[in-house]
């Protein structure tokens, strides 16, 4: 067992719900007892759909077990199939009906319905969201897209297709416009996306494209795989999210389709470079910043961070597992050990550790980050209603770059704003105590933790009164780390008490 | 009856329609149904309905010292998350054990694992007094005794600390049956009042403290000596026993009362305190109970109830006349369908709940017009068709179906606001009117749709 009081990933079916929703014409079967329905709100509620997801819940009670639940499930996946006439049903279990084991894929083989229907085995007490995406989506582009290589006639056009995005995807919606604009420019087709807004039909046409560009590897990394095994697709499988990176993407999709990358290189609306390189943009020099999200989405902000915005690195971690060789590497290249886990109460240790200035992260993070008065912003989902905002906002390609400039600055303390802060520290109406005024009014002052304490009793070093008042005015986001440096500096030095010169040589021995 | 697992044969109060018929004032001038002849259309399909679990969002605020475990899984987890709107409270007193293979394969010990969690949860809130252990659907399927595993652990905790064990799952509870559940099992927990006590009044369901206040105070000036349950602390348990007069404040705690009632107490039937009537009438089960004197009822309910009446012909002129329809989610829908006809002049044309307990609502169902259809359980696309076909003004229904009508022109009000906010009491009646007035007048506001 595991205790848990907020968890970043919902159960493997809930990602098989995801990839449904985003589809059409296909519907879901799901075995499981009443209340598992709450899944239909997070679509027509956090990310306001139109509709209700299609899946039908058998939603069996105490009095239907070890009677007849198998044929509840018969009766459901027939009365769904009539109800809504899909092209493609696929049909499951959720964590109880699991352990009831019911079979719903033999089951609905027996029902010998007109259409394909696909069995879905997530095993739930294993397994997460973001693995029953990528198992749903694999099961489904294998079913349907078929075995056997199909010769491919001569094209005109270069194409591909685009897999990955899905209904509560953190972006997808957009990512999908911007990425289709970038392949537009190129000359190459989109022959597919999907699952976002895909028929099973289309996911049949799928080996009629030239490679695919798998925009979520998390979700599609699997099936891309399977694609480029079977029918020979070549995947690119670089995320354009900052200018670089988009760059890199517009190169590779290039060399892929054989076309001149230089129509969509020239990016007129391409502003963060120049953005992040104006005088005005010097106080986001080295601002520390810890990153934690779904893993490959944590892994293109922190780069993004360090060499598009000239941020510092100070925390790198996924709650995805599946990455966590990709995230290890890349923590390590800035000297940081990765968080690998979905403790949140781990997560928020270690941000209070690291003393940020700005944390990137999902919704969990942004509560983090309230309660430790840090700037936030959102990069990952799981997400908020509030990250699905109605404006037009990608994470992906140029303009994407744009959004990501303006949404991890803006709640930073801005340069001039610093300068007054360290000006007026001990004003009577504009001090440290009052918050700073970026964050909303009434914010909490910032936690004890960071607050100047003299060492612990027991740890036989003494603060003098002139350190502490010298302590005090080094700015509340790195003071604790500065007190904590001096500590084990004077502690290496054997010394029992702290001075002022104590604490200006630890400094000047922590800085490279 | 229907088939309903855990609910036992609901209390068949013989007294209750004599008293009914004593207590009915002459104000209903519409031809009433006894609740025994009312037909309900039952229902067995697909459900929209939350499971009990979800019922911990509000009473771990109630009971201010306790904290909810549940044993299940991580769908568990990630319902209570999604129906709490993620994240409310930095660190909430609930959490869930969840089960992974290793439960499951017999490959770790079940009951060692859980006492490992609690002793975990316990070190890091040692302010906890009470703590529920709250089954889930897994946990019933695989028959985990959480009963013992609570006795077990209470014999290591005590007197630090109660350990409580009721059931939450979605095989045996619908959403506001969790409190049923929960406040049944700590009823067990309750002091037995002394034999030679003097009767006094238990207000059980709970309430949001600001309306427990309100009422504490119409009680005192009633001369009722009360006692609201749950307690906001769970040291504060009121002992019961004979001496024990139940006023139910919520209609889903059939359970709890029967459990109340096996202990010697007595129920004193009435309409739920919804509205300036309905508020009346439930003071009134405890004011005829304890023999106030009518004119000393009236004086002390007559400033509240003009207050709430004058609060309600705000909202009247916009709802008196439109019609609604009631998706099941709470079983609150009979008695808000009589506050919303009666009190407000609107027309019921479906109520539906997920489970019909025919005598604790017998002083609503009674007040329904009746050409209302009644329904009892679900199946969610025929009750769509019928809801579609009607058209009402106004649809009350639960999150998952909300966005999806309205996207089809038809005006909602989420059912579960019902449940989160005050809403009891005189008080609160015109805050209740304003929940359904509230979706109409943006309506009006915002014209026709974009």
């Amino acid at each position: 067992m595991k205790l848990a009081v907020w968890t970043y990933e919902g159960p493997p079916h809930v990602g098989a719900l995801r990839v449904a929703t985003a589809m059409r014409g296909l519907h879901y079967v799901l075995h499981a007892p009443q209340g598992d329905t709450y899944a239909d709100l997070l679509f027509t509620m956090i990310e306001r759909r139109d509709r209700r997801p299609p899946v039908t819940y058998t939603t069996f009670q105490a009095r239907d077990l070890g009677s007849d639940t198998a044929d509840l499930f018969k009766a459901a996946a027939r009365d769904a199939y009539d109800r809504f006439q899909p092209e493609a049903m696929i049909v499951g279990a959720s964590c109880t009906a699991e352990l009831i084991q019911d079979d719903p894929g033999g089951l609905a083989r027996a029902l010998d319905l007109p259409v394909p229907v696909i069995a879905l085995d997530l095993p739930s007490y294993q397994k997460k969201e973001s693995w029953g995406a990528a198992e749903t989506f694999f099961q489904l582009v294998k079913s349907l897209a078929g075995p056997a290589p199909r010769a491919r006639a001569a094209a005109v056009q270069p194409a591909c297709n685009i897999l990955g995005p899905t209904a509560l995807g953190f972006r997808h919606r957009d990512d999908v416009i911007e990425v289709t604009r970038i392949l537009e420019r190129l000359g190459v087709r989109v022959n597919v996306t999907a699952p976002w807004g895909a028929r099973p039909q289309d996911l049949a046409r799928l080996p009629d494209a030239d490679f695919n560009v798998v925009l979520y590897p998390e979700i599609a990394g699997v099936a891309a795989a399977w694609l480029e095994k079977t029918h020979g697709l070549p995947a690119v499988r670089i995320q354009p999210i900052g200018v670089k990176a988009t760059r890199a993407f517009i190169e590779e999709v290039a060399r892929l389709a054989g076309v001149d990358p230089a129509p969509a290189l020239d990016a007129p609306g391409s502003r963060s470079g120049w953005w992040s390189r104006s005088v005005d943009s010097n106080y986001l020099t080295q601002k520390r910043v810890f990153v934690f999200g779904e893993a490959n989405r944590a892994i293109a902000a922190a780069r993004v961070a360090a060499d598009e915005f000239g941020f510092e690195i100070v925390g790198l971690g996924a709650y995805n597992r599946e990455f966590a060789r990709e995230v290890r590497a890349a923590a390590e290249s800035y000297g940081l050990a990765a968080l690998i886990t979905d403790d949140y109460l781990e997560v928020e240790r270690a941000i209070a550790e690291a003393q940020p200035e700005l944390v990137l992260g999902t919704q969990m993070e942004r509560h983090i980050a309230k309660r430790l008065c840090l700037a936030c912003a959102v990069i990952s989902a799981p997400a908020h209603v509030q990250d699905f905002p109605a404006r037009y906002s990608p994470q992906m390609g140029f303009e994407g770059a744009n959004v990501l400039f303006d949404t991890w600055a803006h709640p930073l303390v801005m340069g001039l704003e610093e300068h007054l802060l360290a000006m007026f520290r001990d004003d009577f109406e504009f001090n440290d105590a009052a918050g700073p005024s970026h964050l909303h009014a009434g914010a909490a002052p910032p936690p004890v933790a960071a607050e100047p304490e003299p060492a612990a009793a027991d740890a036989a070093i003494v603060w003098t009164a002139e350190a502490t008042a010298e302590l005090s005015k080094i700015p509340f986001f790195v003071r604790g780390k500065a007190r904590r440096n001096t500590e084990a500096f004077a502690a290496s030095q054997g010394l029992s008490a702290i001075r002022i010169d104590t604490l200006y040589d630890a400094r000047s021995h922590f800085t490279r | 009856m229907p088939a309903w697992p855990r609910t036992p044969e609901a209390p068949r109060n013989v007294t209750l329609l004599t008293a009914l018929a004593a207590r009915q004032p002459a104000r209903s001038a519409a031809p009433e149904i006894t609740s025994r002849e009312r037909p309900v259309l039952r229902e067995r399909g697909q459900r929209e309905v939350f499971c009990g679990l979800t019922s911990i969002v509000w009473l771990h605020r109630k009971i201010q010292d306790a904290f909810f475990l549940v044993v299940g899984s991580r769908t568990c987890a990630h319902l209570l998350q999604s129906a709490a709107g993620v994240m409310i409270f930095a660190e909430p007193r609930f959490a869930t054990a969840i089960m992974e293979e290793r439960d499951l394969a017999g490959m770790a010990d079940a009951n060692a694992e859980l006492d490992r969690i609690v002793d975990e949860l316990l070190q890091r809130r040692p302010d906890i007094k009470t703590l529920f252990l709250v089954g889930s659907c897994p946990s019933e399927v695989i028959k985990l005794d959480l009963g013992r595993a609570a006795h077990r652990l209470s014999t290591r905790y005590a007197p630090r600390l109660r350990i409580v064990s009721y059931s939450g799952s979605g095989i045996e509870t619908t959403f506001t049956q969790g409190e049923d559940a929960c406040l049944a099992a700590l009823a067990a927990e309750a002091p037995a009042a002394p034999a030679d006590a003097s009767p006094s009044l238990l207000v059980v369901g709970s309430l949001p403290d600001i309306v427990e206040d309100q009422f504490a105070r119409l009680f005192e000036a009633l001369g009722v000596p009360v006692a609201f349950f749950p307690a906001r602390r769970s040291d504060r348990i009121p002992a019961i026993g004979p001496s024990t007069r139940v006023l139910l404040a919520q209609p889903f705690l059939g359970e709890t009362l029967s459990r109340l009632q096996s202990r010697g107490a007595t129920w004193l039937p009435a309409a739920f305190p919804f509205g300036a009537e309905g508020t009346t009438d439930w003071l009134r089960a405890a004011a005829e109970a304890w023999g106030v004197a009518p004119a000393r009822f009236q004086a002390c309910v007559a400033p509240g109830r003009a207050r709430a009446e004058r609060a309600l012909a705000r909202h009247r002129a916009l709802l008196a006349g439109k019609s609604v329809f009631f998706f099941p989610d709470s079983q609150l829908e009979p008695s808000l369908a009589r506050f919303l006809t009666r009190e407000l002049g609107m027309r019921a044309l479906e109520v539906g709940t997920p489970y019909l307990h025919r005598d604790i609502t017998a002083p609503e169902l009674a007040q329904l017009a009746p050409e209302t259809v009644l329904s009892e359980g679900q199946d969610v696309d025929l009750q769509l068709a019928r809801c579609r076909s009607l058209r009402p003004d106004l649809t009350v229904c639960g999150l998952g179906l909300a966005n999806p009508l309205e996207a089809e022109g038809l005006a909602t009000k989420w059912s579960i606001e019902l449940v989160f906010s005050p809403v009891h009491g005189f008080d609160q009646a015109g805050d209740l009117a304003g929940l359904f007035a509230r979706p109409l007048k943006r309506r009006e506001l915002l014209g026709a749709a974009a």
